[in-house]
């Protein structure tokens, strides 16, 4: 790596205004870059038992050795500590972040203490800004943020511009940072930790070269790795629909949550699906830097202004699954233009989708229940009306009562405060992903060190597993399987490679890769640190207080059919027994 | 026949700016110091992309500012960089309305397309195309 500035780490002290660069090659050598290294920053910056929201809490964003160089390698790892869970939070974002990060001539950059009045943070290559943010705070549409730092700063085509909408200044546990509009660090709170840093947004900027010693080699395999890309059926899923092609597939086994899932399919399910988002409202489509997939579906949304005729406002909302999930079926809404405008509202205020759709489904579960009432509530929450949802979002963000403040904790806390835990769709203090499609998924949420689906695929091991043989594998296969998929996942995760992407980044292929740039790692050398990054990543949780052996599943999940029938509580509980003795192992020194 | 490089739709374009890093790629290197070509959005990434690259002017105002005579005429439109000739000046960048001069700070000098196509094979949304134009 002979050349490569990946080793520099810049420091940025919020509550000094100071920054500095440090090499760490002691760190990259050893756990790669992205999420193996960031581990270790964080394990050395944070103070054991931070408070999440004050100025001890760390943030730490990496990239790793493929970043920049090739296709897919795109996104940036985020490890702080996270406000909704109290562990381990860990985001992953793409946009043009992570090609600005490693072309600023960086490796990872580690956020400490607070400013003690809004500011934003600009890196323009090797000099750090500290622009005052006074102006942008309580700006009501996180759009509107980015257009302003947008015209303020140099580099257009050349930055990554991440930024909090009001959710992350009133630090609502799932305030989200954003992206290049469309892309997020979504899950686990980062938005709020900025907003307790009173950080309003990061820009990078950066174009240096990476110098490359094999270059012909590198050319070759950077074709290889193109071709597969583009000419393969690969990546056609995500190109093609994009990840919402899972609605009517999910929907027709029975693995689609609905109504806070009260059911696991949706009568409307073909109303939103992604083939009739596409068809309906799909205006564009948009790619992270330096990937050809451009799996980012942007809808156009025309409505007109009810005071004026024929005076019309056309938004650009961009859809995934799943917010359809999240904020489509989880609270009812079966008519695209409905979902549209809840997501974009939710994007105004920069919320998580994912947790937003969950706790509003709590919420509404909670009405009809009568265990919380509309003077709580404030306004009438029932499945299906989107304009209801849209106030609640925005009673989240500015919290009038203490409802609303309860909410804006998560579904765990509100549930722990009015009761209603039953049906609180968490998982480790994070609400639940969109796959109901049986004990993997929901064993998977819980393990995984960040409780995402995309941690170790239990949804996709679910569905393999029941097209092959229809029940269920044993507990202890199961665990087995989840826990070398996330072990492996380290390795795309510090490299670092988007998930999508798994099927072309084989061990095979990530070390071809890695050889013109002077890193020697075969297949097996790699699936070995995936297991000590995955180990030090547990290590950590360990030391913030994580307990495998006090891990639930919530009771609904095994009211609801899935396509193998209704879970047993006792197959879950054998798993979770079997992998609290596998960590304890895996930790052991 | 010479060839010049041409924006065939930017509409199609995705932004993924492949065609940025195959430009820096051909001299084997990663980064986008070297690049001759930029996508950026037009003001959001909500409204779209446009493509910033050398059209290959028959009569380029970057060569005819230049005070060291290192902007040659390409066959084809355009011009050739003589970087022994170049002291860095910035006169081009100056003198290209469209911004399709871009600069290497390392070297100090400009990057200047010199409509080989290279981006065109890394292109797979048919933004840009090849063409043949008369010398």
């Amino acid at each position: 790596m002979a050349g490569d500035p990946l080793a520099r780490v810049l420091y940025i002290d919020l509550a000094r205004k100071k920054y500095w660069v440090e090499d760490r090659r002691d760190l990259f050598e050893q756990y790669m870059g992205g999420t193996g290294v960031a581990v270790k920053l964080l394990e050395e910056e944070l103070p054991r038992g931070a408070d999440p929201l004050g100025p001890e809490n760390v943030i730490v964003f990496a990239v790793g050795p493929l970043t920049a160089l090739y296709p897919l390698a795109s996104k940036t790892v985020a490890l702080f500590k996270s406000p909704l869970t109290g562990n381990l939070g860990e985001s992953h974002a793409g946009g043009r972040s992570a090609a600005a990060i490693r072309l600023a001539g960086l490796g990872a950059i580690v956020i400490k203490g607070a400013s003690e009045h809004p500011v934003y943070i600009s890196i323009h290559n090797d000099k750090v800004y500290f622009r005052n943010a006074r102006t942008l705070w309580g700006i009501r549409s996180s759009y509107t943020v980015g257009r302003i730092i947008r015209e303020a700063e140099p580099g257009a085509g050349l930055r990554s511009i991440m930024r909090i909408g009001r959710a992350g200044e009133n630090l609502v546990r799932y305030a989200t940072v954003i992206t290049e509009t469309y892309r997020h660090f979504g899950r686990l709170g980062l938005g709020a930790v900025f907003g307790s840093k009173k950080l309003k947004a990061l820009v990078v900027m950066g174009k240096q070269t990476i110098p490359v010693p094999q270059k012909s080699l590198y050319r070759q395999v950077y074709q290889e790795i193109y071709n597969a890309a583009t000419r393969s059926d690969l990546m056609k899923k995500y190109h093609d629909i994009g990840t919402p092609v899972n609605v009517a597939p999910l929907n027709a086994l029975g693995a689609l949550p609905t109504r806070n899932l009260g059911q696991a399919r949706f009568e409307d399910a073909d109303k939103i699906s992604g083939e009739a988002m596409a068809a309906k409202h799909l205006a564009r489509r948009t790619a992270c830097s330096h990937c050809p997939v451009a799996c980012i579906h942007v809808a156009a949304l025309r409505e007109p202004y009810v005071d004026e005729p024929y005076f019309y406002k056309t938004s650009f909302v961009s859809y995934d699954y799943e917010p359809i999930y999240s904020l489509g079926t989880m609270l009812g809404i079966g008519d695209t233009e409905g979902l549209l405008k809840l997501i974009d509202a939710v994007e105004i205020a920069g919320l998580d989708a994912m947790s937003t759709g969950v706790v509003l489904a709590w919420a509404t579960e909670a009405l009809e229940r009568g265990i919380v009432s509309e003077e709580d509530t404030l306004v009438k929450l029932s499945w299906g009306d989107h304009e209801a949802y849209i106030r609640a979002v925005e009673h989240i963000v500015s919290q009038p009562n203490e409802f609303y403040k309860a909410l804006a904790q998560g579904a765990l806390r509100a549930a722990e405060k009015y009761g209603g835990k039953e049906f609180a769709l968490v998982f480790g203090g994070n609400e639940m992903p969109g796959y109901h499609t049986g004990p993997a998924a929901h064993i998977g949420y819980l393990i995984g060190a960040r409780h995402s689906h995309l941690d170790n695929a239990g949804y996709s091991l679910d569905q393999k597993i029941f097209k092959s043989q229809g029940k269920p594998l044993s507990p202890e296969e199961t665990i087995d399987r989840l826990m070398e998929e996330e072990a492996w996942r380290q390795i795309l995760s510090s490299t670092v490679v988007c998930f999508f992407a798994r099927g072309i980044y084989r061990p095979e292929v990530v070390s071809e890769a890695l050889k013109p740039l002077g890193i020697e790692m075969s297949g097996e050398d790699l699936r070995k640190l995936g297991w000590r990054i995955y180990r030090e990543k547990y290590r950590l949780k360990l030391r913030e207080g994580f307990d495998p052996a006090k891990l639930k599943a919530p009771p609904r999940i095994f009211e609801t059919p899935t396509p193998y029938g209704k879970l047993d509580p006792g197959y879950v509980e054998r798993a979770l027994k079997y992998f609290a003795d596998k960590i304890r192992e895996l930790v052991a020194p | 026949m010479p060839n010049r490089l041409s924006v065939v739709d930017s509409e199609r374009c995705v932004g993924c700016q492949l065609c940025m890093f195959a430009c820096a790629r051909r001299f084997g290197d990663g980064g986008l110091e070297r690049s001759a070509i930029l996508i950026r959005s037009i003001g959001g990434v909500e409204r779209g992309f446009t493509v910033v690259v050398c059209r290959a002017c028959r009569d380029p105002p970057c060569a005819a500012v230049c005070p060291e005579n290192a902007l040659k005429l390409r066959k084809g439109g355009g011009v050739l960089l003589d970087p022994n000739k170049c002291t860095g000046c910035g006169h081009c960048r100056e003198a290209c309305i469209i911004g399709a001069v871009f600069w290497d700070e390392r070297a100090n000098k400009p990057n200047i397309c010199v409509h080989c196509g290279y981006c065109v094979n890394f292109c797979p949304h048919g933004v840009l195309a090849l063409e043949e134009v008369a010398a």
